[in-house]
């Protein structure tokens, strides 16, 4: 595919460079290529493009200084009303007013430095905000979809790498740096340089108890953590096509974990079905246009891909991580792998370094290895159908006694009302879980959720990175399900065991 | 940002792959609302360990850090950045970099030098005892020893490197242009160009 584009293109191929040919002729286009032409507003002879940005969505941790770069500088935020603030990382996930309604402080000082700073510096550039204490807080992550912000042909950037999320409703969607937030309040663009596509395709029929997450963590073990360096992934496949948008924002919010910036899947019917009705989605008129658009994004039949990977659906089993990079996964009938089980010498030395971290020795069966912790949460996996899939497991069971502390926290005070609408709370806490306010929480040791250092923790994050949960933590990644059954067994656990 | 356009001095051999922005800058280092002093948590687990490069004296204020492939992988805390500066590394030395990561350091004055392996094993040894020499005009990195390897970077973040051009700036000095743009889309892309006002 590769040389069929070199020849009828060769000024320009690899480089990344938009090619004008593409929009000027009917030569069939990737959905990237397409979001990608909708949006340019200048291109420069070094291939740099001057991308409009649709939606931004800011949070504590990685605007603080952009704010203040822009007081400095007298400059405004050019679209206040593209723009959205939601605090998230710094959060603690307990109660968040006493019994008579009053706000709690928030005790660590630096933590509520950042806060205040957000909640000062929106009202002060004129940025829409969600506070805290509104019941539409959640993780960025959570809240963009769920609001209908976030809408299909976007593009949608975010002070945050697990952007990639918004991906699933088929948005090009990515993490940027601070620099770059401030640059994007500023001039609500951003320089890029185009990126290279990669398709990822699963066809074939799930196996019971493989959710989202197992594809993703699947497909992460196959093409590495910089398997997607320098590529927009677009997940096709009737796997994909078959998954719940909440099921597609689990795959794209791990494709930074898989290098690519950005993941897409083509916005369909399910798409559309999803974000309709919705507070920020478009109305009246306005919808049926961007019914016709979003209908007009999927990749054309005869568009070709930079790099293509395979995996057959049936190839998916429950899948873990054992190591601290997310590349480092195993199906839940598998042990853990010995250095020299890998080809690679430095592949082998990480190795070396991360099983010591782990405490692990390779040999040991996975479904051998205890858990002390449980994290049912963060922007991979803390919307409804995630919360829906715990509960399944949990319902009428208990957490075993050495699982000293097992939270749930829901992604979004919407996805915490309909839990608790649906009873799922109660199923939840009385399998001696605890039911937590929404936050980033556990994911990253920025707020009070931590896992003490040397013990285990199941969990449903994005990131097993060395200290990521906490100093000396020690993270396994799963999926909900996977989680809940860890709860119960007190043990890495293969889901199917305990649910037919 | 400041300009740069030549690094020169001690590097230090951390050699290490896939060295994600967790360990650069750990999550709790993140509180900060400035810039400032995030030397002291860069590297923080990574400084537990006995003999790591950076508590050996020789390479204290090293401007150049040598890495292994996929260097600054993970979140997209440009405090790993601002981290590394404030060590006084001004270069980054690696066969790869995440692209977050290098599109952050280069915001911050920061040059990411990609070099094959063989080069950067070659590199590991001069630096144990010996200076390297980093020039962005001509895009080299030499050593004393003859060692001379050329290195790709963009053109126009060469340009901004070389100048300290506050990228902000010149991008607004478009804004003809991106309301050209606002302009087109409001009439194409209605539901894009704006959010219900009722929302």
């Amino acid at each position: 595919m590769l040389r069929e584009k070199a020849r009828r293109f060769p000024l320009n191929c690899g480089s990344g460079a938009p090619n004008r040919a593409f929009t000027m002729t009917t030569k069939p286009r990737t959905l990237y290529q397409k979001i990608w032409d909708a949006h340019v507003v200048d291109t420069r002879d070094d291939g740099t493009s001057l991308i409009y940005i649709d939606r931004h969505l800011v949070h504590e941790v990685t605007s603080p200084q952009a704010f203040e770069s822009l007081r400095v500088a007298g400059r405004p935020v050019r679209r206040p009303d593209l723009t959205l603030a939601v605090p998230d990382h710094n959060l603690p996930t307990t109660a968040r007013k006493d019994a008579e309604g009053r706000v709690l402080p928030i005790t660590d000082p630096e933590s509520a430095q950042q806060l205040a700073a957000l909640k000062r510096n929106a009202p002060e550039f004129g940025v829409r905000y969600i506070d805290a204490t509104d019941a539409e807080q959640g993780i960025v992550h959570v809240v963009g979809p769920e609001q209908g912000f976030s809408l299909p042909g976007a593009t949608i950037v975010c002070g945050d790498s697990h952007t990639a999320c918004h991906g699933g409703i088929g948005a090009l969607a990515f993490g940027i740096g601070t620099s770059e937030v401030e640059h994007v309040l500023a001039t609500q663009t951003l320089l890029l340089k185009q990126s290279k596509s990669f398709e990822v395709r699963v066809d074939g029929r799930l196996g019971a108890g493989v959710t989202p997450k197992d594809v993703i963590l699947h497909i992460i073990g196959v093409i590495g953590t910089a398997g997607g360096t320098g590529y927009v992934i677009e997940f096709r496949g009737n796997v994909f096509e078959e998954m719940s948008v909440e099921g597609r924002l689990t795959v794209c919010n791990m494709a930074i974990e898989g290098g690519a910036r950005a993941g897409l899947i083509a916005p369909d019917e399910t798409t559309i079905a999803y974000v309709e009705g919705r507070p920020y989605a478009p109305k009246g008129e306005d919808w049926d246009k961007a019914v016709a658009w979003w209908n007009s994004l999927a990749t054309d039949v005869g568009a070709t891909f930079d790099k293509t990977v395979s995996i057959r659906a049936e190839d998916i089993q429950p899948t873990v991580t054992w190591g601290t990079s997310p590349e480092d996964t195993s199906a839940i009938g598998g042990v853990v792998p010995a250095p020299e089980d890998f080809a690679d010498a430095s592949k082998r030395d990480a190795v070396k370094v991360s099983l010591d971290y782990m405490g692990l020795t390779p040999g040991t069966k996975l479904t051998e290895v205890e858990v002390q912790n449980v994290f049912i949460g963060s922007c991979t996996n803390s919307r409804i159908e995630d919360i829906r899939a715990a509960a399944a497991v949990l319902k009428g069971r208990h957490k075993a006694d050495n699982v000293k502390w097992a939270i749930v926290v829901p992604g979004s005070g919407l996805v915490k009302a309909q839990a608790e609408a649906e009873g799922l709370d109660k199923i939840i806490v009385e399998a001696g879980l605890e039911w937590r306010e929404p936050g980033c929480s556990a994911c990253l040791a920025m707020n009070p959720d931590k896992v003490p250092a040397g013990e285990r923790c199941a969990s449903t994050s994005n990131r097993n990175f060395t200290g990521r949960q906490g100093p000396g933590s020690r993270t396994h990644l799963m999926s909900p399900a996977m989680a809940a059954a860890a709860a119960v067994t007190g043990r890495l656990t293969d889901v199917r065991e305990l649910v037919g | 940002m400041k300009p740069i356009s030549h690094v020169a001095g001690r590097a230090i051999p951390f050699g290490r792959k896939n060295v994600d922005t967790d360990v650069i800058i750990p999550a709790h280092w993140l509180k900060t609302i400035t810039r400032e002093g995030l030397g002291k948590g860069a590297f923080e687990a990574v400084k537990k360990e006995e003999g790591n490069v950076f508590e050996n004296p020789e390479f204290s204020g090293a401007p150049i850090l040598i890495a292994g492939d996929n260097f600054g992988c993970g979140s997209s805390r440009e405090h790993a950045a601002w981290a590394l500066l404030d060590m006084g590394i001004t270069s980054v030395i690696a066969p790869s970099f995440s692209d977050i990561f290098s599109g952050n350091a280069f915001k911050n004055g920061i040059l990411t030098v990609a070099l094959p392996q063989e080069a950067i094993d070659r590199l590991m040894e001069v630096a144990q005892t010996d200076p390297i020499d980093i020039d962005l005009e001509t895009q080299t990195v030499t050593t004393r020893f003859q060692d001379r390897y050329s290195f790709e970077i963009d053109p126009f973040r060469k340009h901004c490197l070389l100048g300290g051009l506050d990228e902000v700036g010149l991008t607004m000095a478009q804004g003809d242009a991106i309301a050209a743009h606002e302009a087109k889309a409001r009439d194409a892309l209605p539901f894009l160009a704006k959010t219900p006002a009722t929302a």
